[in-house]
């Protein structure tokens, strides 16, 4: 809720994270990707925000379910790792105490025991002298080893689903590099699902099985990784991909999308995409489109693919 | 070759760090310690580095917007440092600069004219009409509108305060730009624009960049030279394309295996470096890169290698390559 009124943020986002799977969602600022993670959380500020539909978590409804069902599937079952590693730890407790909470509160372990898994933990995830850190404040480490602490946290009850909402975008790329490996080796090595919210497509070419492109709150297009690099079908997972300047060869020019993301509730009808897109024509000024299968694993929310399902168009538009 | 426009010698900056009862300076920060390079007329030299490289520091030191502790910064052969503050004044007008953050360099209580006008006032363009003219020739040749004049910066979007920054350095025609982050806060679809649009004043208006960024693909966009810094330091510089193809520093080589590419098809060969960036209060002797470095021999850790051309144009320090 605003003072306009109500706005949809998200609006009716459709998809599913199979187990042991790396899921990426990915999408320019504003377009809702970390407002869907926050309502898996179950974390969107009420009465500001609201969430509708269905949310189901080894099929049990997260949307319906009590606070207390919440607080014992949070940290546990669905564990977060957030963008800044320097606002999410609290700064006046030890490293220690803030890992071991987690245990001794959904595992009701002893102390001394919940010390030792968060000693293993720390090692796990590459710190070196973990005996000592467990005493460190947060505030004496690196950007990348409080990173690191974040996801040693978020693992040490080895929840089933991992939120992870641009864990990199705040680390040097050699840092991001390390931490990127140690994400891959705790997927490979557990079967953690890993939602990984991105706006950089490098990172999702990396880490991802299944990608989600996310525009203005919708799901634009949903593909498995391969398919969304080599061949993208919707207009605006075709501009961002050509938008990123690539480090292996140098173009004369960049190719760019026109205009600016819509604010949220501002686009009323039709195809939130239509007034950047090149390839808008009547129908997606007036309906909106929904989010069709083309066969395989891909679905692509635009009108271009009404009838002609599977043509290529990006050998047809952008030369 | 062109002839240099900017030529840098052995610049450095150590920020003091004072401590005890009587603030007394008990050690120092070498933010930069001992950068040369030149800048030719019309090119786009890129300075990249992690954070807390002196990329930034830098860049501010060529303008005197910091103070540097050492060196000599020559532009069209006058040196910089040499000059007094109304000189400096005077001098700016050729070298103007563009910020990170389009939200904190734009004085939120100035309308957009005010905001473009000032530095014609402060250079002494005196006629009202001719820069109320000249606001709306640097509105349009960013890509913004005339009407734009009278808004406010909260009214524009991140992209379109870069373009509004990129207009108030190009007020005064300026020679060179140091653009210091300038895309790094905007989304991609925004930041293609702004890439492209620095790209086109270059050629209409002959300018000469030093663009500093993290961002390596950004980068290598835009640059016809690259220089790679580590804690203070160059440690590589060269064509574009010879850095990216063939780098020969070791720290360069792992920075650009670290970054992720948006392509499935190519598994890459990756360096993971260990560990994190050493504290310049206190660099580590002889190569700073040692600590880190997968190739490190003995006499890394006891002499500094110089920085030396070992092909046309291609300069880096390192004792591999001696």
């Amino acid at each position: 809720m605003t003072d306009d009124g109500e706005i949809s943020v998200v609006n009716s986002i459709d998809f599913q994270i199979n187990s042991g799977e790396v899921l990426g969602i990915v999408g320019e600022s504003g377009c809702g990707k970390s407002v869907t993670s926050l309502s898996v959380m179950g974390l969107v500020p009420s009465p500001a925000g609201k969430v509708e539909g269905d949310i189901l978590f080894n099929g049990e409804n997260l949307v319906s379910a009590s606070e207390k069902r919440m607080r014992q599937i949070r940290g546990n079952e669905i564990a977060m790792i957030f963008q800044e590693p320097m606002t999410s730890l609290n700064p006046v407790f030890t490293i220690g105490s803030q890992l071991i909470e987690a245990l001794q509160i959904h595992r009701k372990w002893p102390k001394k025991k919940a010390q030792a898994q968060a000693i293993d933990m720390l090692k796990m995830v590459g710190l070196p002298r973990a005996e000592e850190l467990m005493k460190d404040f947060p505030h004496q480490l690196s950007g990348g080893m409080r990173q690191r602490v974040m996801i040693a946290m978020a693992m040490i009850c080895a929840p089933k689903l991992l939120i992870a909402d641009e864990p990199t975008t705040a680390l040097d790329v050699t840092i991001q590099a390390q931490i990127l490996e140690l994400m891959k080796k705790l997927n490979e090595e557990t079967d953690t699902a890993i939602m990984m919210i991105t706006h950089d497509l490098g990172v999702v070419a990396e880490m991802c099985q299944r990608v989600v492109v996310m525009y203005a709150g919708k799901v634009v297009e949903e593909a498995d990784v391969k398919t969304i690099f080599t061949s993208p079908k919707h207009p605006y997972t075709v501009g961002l991909i050509q938008s990123v300047p690539d480090m292996r060869d140098k173009k004369e020019r960049l190719y760019s999308i026109p205009g600016n993301v819509p604010k949220p509730g501002s686009v009323k009808a039709g195809c939130q995409f239509a007034p950047r897109c090149a390839h808008a024509f009547d129908r997606c000024i007036s309906e909106t489109p929904a989010l069709e299968s083309l066969g395989g694993s891909q679905k692509v929310r635009c009108w271009l693919y009404e009838d002609e399902k599977g043509v290529d168009i990006v050998d047809r538009t952008i030369s | 070759m062109t002839e240099p426009l900017v030529k840098v010698e052995n610049l450095k900056k150590h920020f003091p760090i004072k401590g005890g009862l009587l603030g007394k300076t008990v050690g120092e920060v070498k933010a930069v310690d001992g950068v040369s390079f030149t800048i030719h007329k019309g090119e786009t030299l890129g300075l990249v580095g992690e954070s807390g490289c002196g990329k930034s520091t830098t860049g501010r030191m060529l303008l005197r917007l910091l103070e540097p502790s050492e060196g000599n910064v020559f532009f069209e052969g006058k040196n910089v440092l040499g000059l007094s503050l109304n000189e400096m004044r005077k001098m700016r007008r050729e070298m103007q600069m563009v910020f990170q953050d389009p939200f904190a360099s734009l004085n939120p209580r100035h309308t957009v004219e005010k905001i473009l006008e000032e530095p014609l006032i402060v250079h002494g363009m005196k006629d009202s009409k001719e820069r109320k003219k000249r606001v709306k020739e640097l509105l349009e040749v960013v890509g913004l509108n005339s009407y734009h004049a009278k808004r406010y910066p909260h009214q524009f979007s991140g992209g379109q305060r870069q373009r509004i920054g990129i207009a108030r350095a190009l007020a005064v025609n300026p020679k060179l730009i140091i653009a210091d982050e300038p895309v790094s806060a905007l989304d991609v679809s925004i930041q293609s624009q702004v890439l492209n649009l620095l790209q086109d004043l270059q050629k209409e208006f002959g300018l000469t960049y030093l663009f500093i960024a993290h961002d390596l693909g950004v980068v290598r966009h835009i640059s016809d030279r690259v220089g790679v810094m580590y804690l203070g330091r160059i440690v590589e510089l060269a064509d574009s394309e010879p850095l990216y193809d063939n780098p020969l520093h070791p720290y360069t080589q792992a920075l650009l295996s670290a970054v992720p590419v948006p392509d499935v098809e190519i598994k890459k060969e990756r360096i993971i470096l260990k560990g994190d960036v050493p504290s310049p209060s206190n660099p580590p002797k002889g190569c700073a890169f040692h600590t880190r470095c997968p190739q490190a021999m003995d006499v890394c850790s006891a002499k500094r290698p110089d920085f030396r051309e070992v092909e046309k144009g291609h300069y880096v320090a390192c004792h591999l390559y001696e």
